[in-house]
């Protein structure tokens, strides 16, 4: 058991607990009509048009997140602009951060 | 101050070096940077040691009429600056084989052409 | 040889032992391949059992001190001075908690390494190189000397760039190995002209000692400067970090995953200048400001960046910067809160989970670069772009790939929740926007690595390729099994290894007084 600042973390306790309800899960999907196999309701509905194989529709990585980065383009776009690649710019800005440091040191004290 | 000099030199040599890194687009230069800044350094830590009219710690090879241990100078910063000249020469050995197969890679040693790696 | 002697002269024999055994390595290999492999796989075993040896003393016993060529090895200070001028190891919690980390990792890429890298050439320099990799990480760990923790700093640099340029008939490989050469060598020049300083101050290179004379003039904040500036780089503090994805990607998997905890060690070092060598002389409130600054960066950043990205291995480089925020926030807030009363009931708890947090990004996102490592081991490719449905072929593979996943995406039970609930409470006290940050931040994590899960091992079957030899998964079952056993046992591990190691960082008089005595 892990003491926290709020409370406490334990995880075997957590793992019975997890057990528990997915054993109440399966009681009640044992609840439900044991006749109700296959069908036309499985199949995703693609009007009428017949369902491409899986070989066709499997999403490369490159198309996943699309929307996510698209919202973020302007993020993005100045993200992929510091990230040049050229060494002299990776040593520009640790002596820029250097830099930085030196004023934030400093400069407490002068205030 | 003439004992100043030392010092001079060193933010100078620390300087020149930062400034080859910084805006020297060739691998080879970038190299050359990185010696002359660790030779500033190195001078820094030598010049630590210096002691007007010092001589070696060594007991069996005094001058005659020699305080001990007054003026003898303490060895560390000298062994400190031989380790990192020790160090120096194998980063130095490593850059320079490394920048040897990159030219062969890639044909060319301008650090803005050698970036396959980058976003 | 009895118990004792072992015990005694330990800290030094754990830095030696691989030393030795990285230059017989080469000579062992012209007799017998197997005779070589088996030879590393025994080295690291045994340090690994001395690791754990001196950890329990360190852990029941206090720090352990051990002086380079003296008679009697507790004697730091030689009857004729005044001033501990041999090189001394100083062991405390904190430093033994880091040389598990380095052993354990190391032990995992070796035993990884034999088929790994079955068909590359030189495989016997490898393996000296990887055994100076772990000299140069627990060197840097167990000293209490700045000169010589440069050197290791050097050491573990110099080797780890060779490592990283092993595959060097890839134009990437070089070109990675270039950056880190010159950024590792930059930054450890600016740690040795921060050590010159600090020595012409002072005349004194011992940790302890000068930790008691530091009284923070002018000169020892342009030391702390450069120091901190240096360390952050060489851990991958965000907006220092372009050399990590570039050297993580490109070097053989197992050594990334050492490339890893060689990091950890920067981090180590870091966090050492910080409490022990400068501590309550520090300006906390800026100084503990910086590195959540940086923290903060780290994480935001680092999963950003994640997300776009292609190449599997450069993907999970991202997220190694982004973990290392949590560390140096959950460690800046305690340094912040160091000397104020709300220290000792959540700034510790704080530190705790950013040191809880060192240890399980080891494993885990070793254990994550292991499974790349397999994926490349069989596909040729780190582009995700041509992966997809490896669940098919090989399961043991995903499975370890979905346990390490989880345990970095912070999903309960497994070790990665553990360590960001102590942070996030404890930096909920602070501010709640850091706690906010670092929950949407795991958000981002998870987000990042259903993406790597859904085109690597999901899907149809498009490679005909089969499960990775058996040495690959046990490198990749020993994490595991620390990654579960952490998940399971938090409470202890916090209680028994990691709080004497946030209390032994944040007890500076205890790491002096050890030293100097009195």
């Amino acid at each position: 058991m892990l003491r926290t600042t709020g409370g406490y973390w334990d995880p075997v306790l957590w793992i019975i607990g997890f057990i528990v309800i997915a054993i109440i899960a399966y009681i009640i999907r044992g609840f439900g009509r044991k006749d109700y196999k296959g069908g036309e309701q499985l199949k995703p509905y693609l009007s009428g048009v017949e369902e491409p194989s899986k070989e066709e529709v499997h999403i490369r990585a490159g198309n996943i997140y699309w929307g996510f980065m698209e919202a973020l383009k302007g993020y993005y776009d100045a993200m992929m602009k510091i990230h040049t690649g050229i060494i002299n710019d990776y040593i520009a800005w640790f002596v820029g951060i250097s830099a930085l440091l030196f004023i934030a040191v400093f400069l407490v004290e002068v205030i | 101050m003439i004992y100043n000099i030392p010092f001079y030199t060193v933010v100078a040599l620390i300087l020149i070096g930062l400034y080859a890194m910084l805006f020297k687009r060739n691998l080879i230069k970038i190299a050359i940077g990185l010696t002359i800044l660790e030779s500033g350094v190195n001078l820094f830590l030598i010049t630590l040691g210096y002691r007007k009219e010092g001589v070696a710690p060594i007991y069996t090879n005094l001058p005659s009429g020699i305080d001990v241990p007054d003026k003898m100078v303490l060895p560390v910063p000298q062994a400190l600056t031989l380790t990192s000249i020790v160090i120096g020469v194998a980063v130095l050995a490593l850059v320079l084989s490394i920048t040897m197969m990159i030219y062969r890679h890639y044909g060319t040693l301008d650090s803005r052409k050698v970036r396959r790696l980058k976003e | 040889m009895n118990v004792d002697w072992l015990l005694e002269h330990s800290p030094a024999l754990i830095i030696v032992l691989p030393l030795l055994a990285a230059f017989l390595t080469p000579i062992i290999d012209k007799f017998s391949k197997k005779a070589r492999n088996a030879f590393v796989i025994a080295v690291l075993i045994i340090e690994e059992i001395l690791v754990i040896f001196l950890a329990h003393d360190v852990f029941t016993n206090g720090i352990h001190i051990y002086t380079m060529g003296a008679a009697n090895p507790t004697e730091t200070v030689p009857a004729q001075a005044a001033v501990p001028i041999r090189i001394v190891l100083e062991v405390d919690g904190m430093s033994i908690f880091m040389a598990l980390i380095s052993a354990t990792v190391s032990l995992a890429a070796a035993i990884y390494s034999l088929a790994y890298i079955e068909e590359e050439k030189g495989k016997g320099k490898f393996y000296t190189l990887l055994l100076l990799v772990l000299v140069g990480m627990l060197g840097m760990e167990l000293t209490g000397d700045m000169f010589n923790m440069f050197v290791f700093l050097e050491v573990l640099s110099i080797a780890c760039a060779a490592l990283i340029a092993y595959r060097s008939h890839f134009g990437d490989s070089v070109e990675g190995a270039f950056k880190f050469l010159i950024i590792s060598s930059i930054a450890a020049l600016f740690v040795l002209f921060a050590i010159a300083l600090l020595y012409a101050q002072y005349d004194l290179l011992n940790i302890a000692a000068l930790a008691s004379a530091i009284n923070y003039t002018h000169l020892d904040k342009i030391a702390l400067v450069l120091l901190i500036a240096a360390f952050a780089m060489k851990c991958g503090a965000v907006p220092m970090h372009f050399w990590t994805p570039d050297a993580y990607s490109v070097a053989p998997s197992s050594i990334t995953a050492m490339l890893v905890a060689a990091s950890q060690a920067s981090l180590y070092a870091l966090f050492r200048v910080c409490f022990t060598l400068y501590g309550v002389t520090l300006n906390l409130a800026t100084i503990g400001a910086v590195i959540i600054i940086f923290g903060l960066l780290s994480m935001f950043v680092g999963v950003t960046m994640a997300i776009p990205q292609k190449d599997i291995k450069r993907l999970m480089a991202y997220h190694a910067i982004s973990q290392t925020g949590y560390m140096l926030l959950g460690v800046g807030v305690g340094l912040y809160l160091l000397t104020k009363p709300e220290f000792s009931s959540y700034g510790i708890k704080a530190m705790e989970g950013g040191i809880f947090h060192i240890i399980n990004h080891a494993m885990y996102k070793g254990l994550l670069f292991l499974t790349a490592g397999a994926i490349y081991y069989r596909l040729k490719t780190r582009n995700l772009n041509e992966m997809g449905g490896l669940g098919h072929s090989m399961k043991y593979t995903s499975i370890f790939f979905i346990i390490g996943a989880l345990a970095i995406a912070g999903i309960p039970p497994f070790n990665g929740f553990a360590s960001k609930l102590l942070i996030y409470e404890a930096a909920y006290k602070v501010s709640p926007i850091l706690s906010i940050i670092a929950m949407l931040v795991s958000i981002l994590t998870l987000a990042s690595f259903v993406k790597v899960f859904h085109s690597a091992f999901m899907g149809p079957k498009i490679h005909d390729v089969e499960e990775v030899p058996k040495s690959m998964l046990a490198g990749m079952a020993v994490l595991t099994f620390v990654i579960i056993l952490f998940g399971l046992f938090p409470g202890w591990v916090v209680s028994n290894i990691v709080h004497p190691a946030a209390q032994a960082l944040a007890d500076q008089a205890a790491y002096i007084q050890a030293v100097l005595g009195g």
